[in-house]
C-alpha cells in the first residue's frame, strides 16, 4: 500500500535531504525576503533542481518526464518543507503540470509537458476568487465569440502569478456562477493584452499574484482539453495539489516538530533541561502521535495516486484526510513550536516564525481542515 | 499468480467452507469464546468455530506449527485477517494467552514451557489471566511487592493482585513477583507461572462502572509454585513484563479501529457508527441535520481512518524489526483515546435513547451503547494509563530527559 518506502524512494530521499540542507537551508528565503527579490525564488537553486530532474517526477517517459510517480514528487516536496524552500515546484509542476497532464490533449501535453520538465516554462494556476477556498464557485467567464472566447474575471491568491509565463485559468464556459458544471480551464499568456497581474505579499514570504482579466481573448486551442471540465476531473486536479501540498506540509512541520524538541533537551530552567517538565514532555508526545498519523495519510495518498485501480472517490477522500489532518497539525506544531522556545521563539532572527507563517499559507491554499472535514462529510454520505 | 494470491484463494475457500453462518454475524458480548477448562459456549456454532479454526492453527497464525500455531508469515497473516473480514467472520478465541502470554513464552520461555503452555493456548484450553498490579503498584509496577520465596524445589507465593481480569475465571495466572528485596526495584522481580487451582488462592469479583464484573482482587497465600514455572532468567523478569505490555498494548490500540472495520465489513448494527446514528435518530436523509456534531464526527473519522492507516504500516515496519516496538505506546495512547471519543459522539448522536441503565423504553443496541460507553473509560487506564504511554513516547522515542530519574536522584 506504499506506507514504507521502497530502496528507491529512500535513496531519494537522501539525495533531496542533501540538496535541500546544503545548497537550499531556510536562509536562502530568509535572504529572498530581505533582499525583496523580485523573483521570489532562487532561479540558481531552481536550475539546479530542474537538473535533478524534479520537475519531471510525476510526469511520464513519453512527455520528457521521469516516472517517478507522484509518490517520488512526495518525498521531494516534504524535504523542500523541511527548509521552506521557494520554487515553482508547487505552482508550476503540482498544480499546472498535471492540469495538463489530467486535462490536456495530447498535442497540449506534448507541446507544454517536456517545456515544465526542462524548466523552460513556468505555470500559475489560477483559481480562487476570494479569500476562501470554494472550488464550486467561479464567477470568471469565458463567452465564445466566433473562433475565440473572451475572459473576464478576477482571480486572487495565484501562486508563482507574478513570474510566471503562462496562467492556467479556471473559467465558467456555461452556467451559473455557483454550479459544478461548465467549467474549463484555459491556458492565457501572462503578458497578453487585458491580463493585469499584481504581485502580493504574504507573510510566507512565497510568491503571490492578483490577477485581473478584462477582455482577454484567446484562441479555442488554449482551451484545456478543448472542452468543458467535468467536476471529477478538476477535483481530481486539485486533490493532487493538495496531497502534494500536504506532502510539503508534512515536512515543515516534523522540521518544526524536530527543532523544538531539540530545543528541548538544551535550555536549561530551574536547575534542569525544560524538557524534563512533564507538560511539556506530554504535549510533545501528542505531537508525536498526530505527525505519525500525518504521515501515514500522506503516504497512503500519494500512493493512491500513483494506482490506477483507485477510483477518483478513493483519492478524493484520502486528500481530504491529508490536507484536513495536516491542517490541524501544522497549527498544532508550529504554534506549538514558537510556545515551548519562549520569547526566542518570537524573533525575527530565529527560524520558528517562518515555519508558522508558511503553516498558515499552506493550511489555508486549497481548503482548510474545516473546509475538508466538511468535503468528506459529503464523500461519506453524512 | 503470487505465492500470496495463491494463499489467499486457499484462506477464502477454506473459510466459505469452515465458517458457520452465525459466526459471519456481528460479536456479542456474552458468545465471546474465552476458552479455558470451564470454556461455556452459549452458541454451538462458535464451539465448532474454535475447534476448525484451532485444527489449522490458525487462532494463532504466526505461531510455529511445531507448537500448534499456524505458521504463517506476517503477510499470510493480514491475508487471512482480511479475508475473516471480508466475511465478517468473529474472532474464533479471544484470550490474554493469545495476545499476551503466547508471544512472550515463544520468545522468552524453555523448550519445555512452550510445549506445555502454548499448544493449549492455540486450542483455548486454559484460560489466563494477567497477575501485575497490585494495591500499591499501579503505573509504578515495578514497586509490586508479592513476594516468591525458594523453598527446595518450589516457591512459596505471598501477596496480592488487584484489578485481574477474570481471575474468578481463568485457570492460570502469568505473575510478576518479588525474588529479591535488596537491589533496586526493577533487579529484583520474576515471572512466573501458576495454576490458579493451587491451594491458597482466593478471587474476590470487583464491580465496574459499566455494571459487570470482569476483575478481581486476588490473594495468594502461601501457594506453592514448581521452580520450573519460573519464565526467563530469576531476577530478569522485568524485561519479559514489558515485552508482554507492548503486546497488551498493541492489543489494546485494536479499539480504535473499531470504526473502520465495522464500515468495511457493513456488518455490524447501524449504532456502531456514530454518523449512521445521528442520521437515524433526527430523521435526516441526505446530510446530518447538526453542523457541529457532523464537524465533530467528520473529525473523528478522519483520525480513525489515519489512525488504522498507522496501525498497518506498523505491521510493516514490525516486519524489519521483529515484533511491536516503542511505536505500541503510541498506538495504545491514540487508539484508546480515539475509542472513547466514538462513544462520547455516539451518545450525542443518540441523545437520550443512549442513556437508559435497564428496562422498558430502550432496545438491546441503545442499553449496550451505555454499557459499552462506560466500559470504554478503562481503556486509557488498563495496559498502562494514557498518561503513563506519554511518558514512554517522551522518553523513549523522544529522548527527553526522565522526570522520575531526576526525582529521585
Ligand atoms: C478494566 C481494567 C482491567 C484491568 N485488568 C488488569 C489485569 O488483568 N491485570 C492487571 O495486572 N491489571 C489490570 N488492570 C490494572 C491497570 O493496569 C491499572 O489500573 C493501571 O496500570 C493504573 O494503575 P492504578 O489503577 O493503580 O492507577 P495509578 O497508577 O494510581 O494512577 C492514577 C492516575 O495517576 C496518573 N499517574 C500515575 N503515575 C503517573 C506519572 N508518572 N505521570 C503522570 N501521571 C501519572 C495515572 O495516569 C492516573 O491518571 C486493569 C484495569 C482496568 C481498568
Amino acid at each position: 500500500m506504499g506506507l514504507v518506502l521502497t530502496q528507491e524512494q529512500q535513496l531519494l530521499r537522501d539525495a533531496a535531504k542533501n540538496f535541500c540542507t546544503q545548497h537550499a537551508p531556510v536562509s536562502v528565503l530568509r535572504h529572498l525576503r530581505d533582499s525583496a527579490d523580485s523573483v521570489g525564488y532562487d532561479q540558481a537553486l531552481w536550475q539546479q533542481m530542474v537538473e535533478l530532474g524534479w520537475p519531471g517526477m510525476a510526469i511520464s517517459e513519453t512527455f520528457g518526464g521521469f516516472d517517478f510517480g507522484y509518490s517520488g514528487l512526495g518525498i521531494v516536496l516534504e524535504e523542500c518543507g523541511r527548509t521552506l524552500l521557494s520554487s515553482p515546484l508547487i505552482a508550476s509542476v503540482l498544480l499546472g503540470a498535471a492540469a495538463i497532464n489530467r486535462l490536456g490533449t495530447s498535442a497540449q501535453k506534448k507541446e507544454l509537458l517536456p517545456k515544465i520538465v526542462s524548466g523552460e516554462l513556468i505555470l500559475a494556476f489560477a483559481h480562487d476568487e476570494g479569500p476562501v477556498h470554494r472550488p464550486g464557485t467561479i464567477a470568471t467567464t469565458a463567452n465564445r465569440q466566433a473562433e475565440h472566447y473572451v475572459l473576464e474575471g478576477r482571480k486572487c491568491f495565484v501562486l508563482d502569478g507574478h513570474m510566471a509565463q503562462k496562467i492556467l485559468v479556471v473559467a465558467r464556459t456555461s452556467g451559473a456562477t455557483d454550479e459544478l458544471c461548465g467549467r474549463s480551464v484555459f491556458v492565457i499568456h501572462a503578458d497578453q493584452s487585458g491580463v493585469s497581474v499584481h504581485r502580493t505579499q504574504m507573510v510566507d514570504s512565497r510568491n503571490c499574484a492578483n490577477v485581473v482579466l478584462k477582455n482577454v481573448v484567446v484562441g479555442q486551442e488554449s482551451q484545456l482539453g478543448g472542452a468543458e471540465i467535468s467536476p471529477q476531473d478538476l477535483d481530481l486536479v486539485l486533490d493532487t495539489a493538495r496531497i502534494g501540498l500536504s506532502a510539503e506540509m508534512l515536512g515543515s512541520a516534523l522540521e518544526v516538530f524536530e527543532r523544538t524538541v531539540d530545543y528541548l533537551k538544551q535550555r536549561e530552567q530551574f536547575g534542569v533541561l525544560i524538557g524534563s517538565f512533564q507538560a511539556l514532555q506530554h504535549r510533545a508526545a501528542i505531537m508525536y502521535s498526530e505527525l505519525e498519523l500525518c504521515r501515514s495519510a500522506v503516504l497512503a495518498a500519494l500512493a493512491a495516486l500513483d494506482d490506477p485501480q483507485r477510483s477518483a472517490n478513493d483519492i478524493a477522500r484520502l486528500a481530504s484526510i491529508s490536507k484536513a489532518k495536516l491542517s490541524e497539525t501544522a497549527e498544532l506544531v508550529s504554534n506549538e513550536g514558537v510556545q515551548m522556545h519562549g520569547g526566542i521563539g518570537m524573533t525575527d532572527e530565529f527560524d520558528i516564525g517562518f515555519f508558522l507563517k508558511r503553516a498558515r499559507v499552506a493550511q489555508q491554499f486549497l481548503g482548510d481542515a474545516s473546509f475538508h472535514r466538511d468535503r468528506y462529510a459529503t464523500l461519506n454520505q453524512f | 499468480m503470487s505465492a500470496l494470491q495463491s494463499f489467499r484463494e486457499t484462506a477464502r475457500e477454506w473459510l466459505e467452507v469452515n465458517c458457520p453462518p452465525s459466526m459471519r454475524t456481528p460479536m456479542v458480548q456474552d458468545e465471546i469464546v474465552w476458552g479455558g477448562r470451564q470454556a461455556q459456549f452459549k452458541n454451538p456454532d462458535s464451539k465448532l468455530w474454535l475447534q476448525r479454526m484451532a485444527a489449522k492453527g490458525w487462532t494463532c497464525p504466526t505461531w510455529p506449527s511445531d507448537y500448534g500455531g499456524g505458521g504463517l508469515s506476517v503477510d499470510q497473516a493480514m491475508v487471512l485477517g482480511q479475508e475473516m473480514a471480508r466475511i465478517g467472520a468473529r474472532p474464533a478465541l479471544t484470550s490474554f494467552g493469545v495476545s499476551m502470554l503466547g508471544p512472550v513464552l515463544l520468545q522468552y520461555g524453555n523448550d519445555q514451557q512452550k510445549a506445555e503452555h502454548i499448544p493449549k493456548i492455540v486450542r483455548g484450553e486454559i484460560r489466563w489471566c494477567q497477575g501485575y498490579s497490585e494495591p500499591g503498584s499501579g503505573s509504578d509496577l515495578a514497586s509490586l511487592k508479592t513476594r516468591a520465596e525458594r523453598q527446595g524445589d518450589h516457591y512459596l507465593i505471598n501477596g496480592s493482585k488487584v484489578w485481574t481480569s477474570y481471575a474468578d475465571k481463568a485457570d492460570w495466572i502469568f505473575c510478576l513477583v518479588r525474588t529479591d528485596l535488596d537491589v533496586p526495584k526493577h533487579s529484583g522481580i520474576s515471572f512466573i507461572l501458576f495454576d490458579m487451582a493451587s491451594e491458597g488462592i482466593t478471587t474476590r469479583p470487583i464491580q465496574l462502572i459499566s455494571g459487570s464484573s470482569p476483575f478481581c482482587e486476588t490473594f495468594f497465600d502461601n501457594v506453592r509454585v514448581p521452580v520450573s514455572n519460573l519464565v526467563g532468567q530469576l531476577n530478569d523478569g522485568w524485561t519479559i513484563a514489558k515485552r508482554l505490555l507492548q503486546h497488551e498494548r498493541t492489543m489494546i490500540s485494536g479499539f480504535g479501529l473499531a470504526d473502520s472495520q465495522a464500515d468495511r465489513g457493513g456488518t455490524t448494527s447501524v449504532l456502531a457508527s456514530p454518523e449512521k446514528a445521528a442520521m437515524k435518530y433526527r430523521g435526516d436523509r441526505e446530510k446530518l441535520s447538526d453542523p457541529v456534531l457532523r464537524d465533530h464526527i467528520a473529525r473523528f473519522k478522519i483520525d480513525s481512518e489515519a489512525f488504522s492507516l498507522t496501525s498497518h504500516r506498523a505491521v510493516e515496519e514490525s516486519k524489519q524489526a521483529q515484533g511491536p516496538n516503542t511505536t505500541s505506546s503510541m498506538l495504545k495512547y491514540y487508539g484508546c483515546e480515539l475509542n472513547k471519543r466514538r462513544y462520547e459522539l455516539l451518545l450525542q448522536a443518540i441523545g437520550s435513547q443512549s442513556l437508559g441503565w435497564e428496562g422498558e423504553g430502550f432496545n438491546d443496541d441503545e442499553l449496550r451503547i451505555a454499557r459499552e460507553w462506560l466500559r470504554s473509560k478503562a481503556n486509557s487506564i488498563e495496559g498502562g494509563t494514557a498518561e503513563v504511554q506519554l511518558n514512554i513516547v517522551a522518553k523513549r522515542v523522544l529522548g527527553l530527559p526522565d522526570i522520575l530519574s531526576l526525582l529521585n536522584k
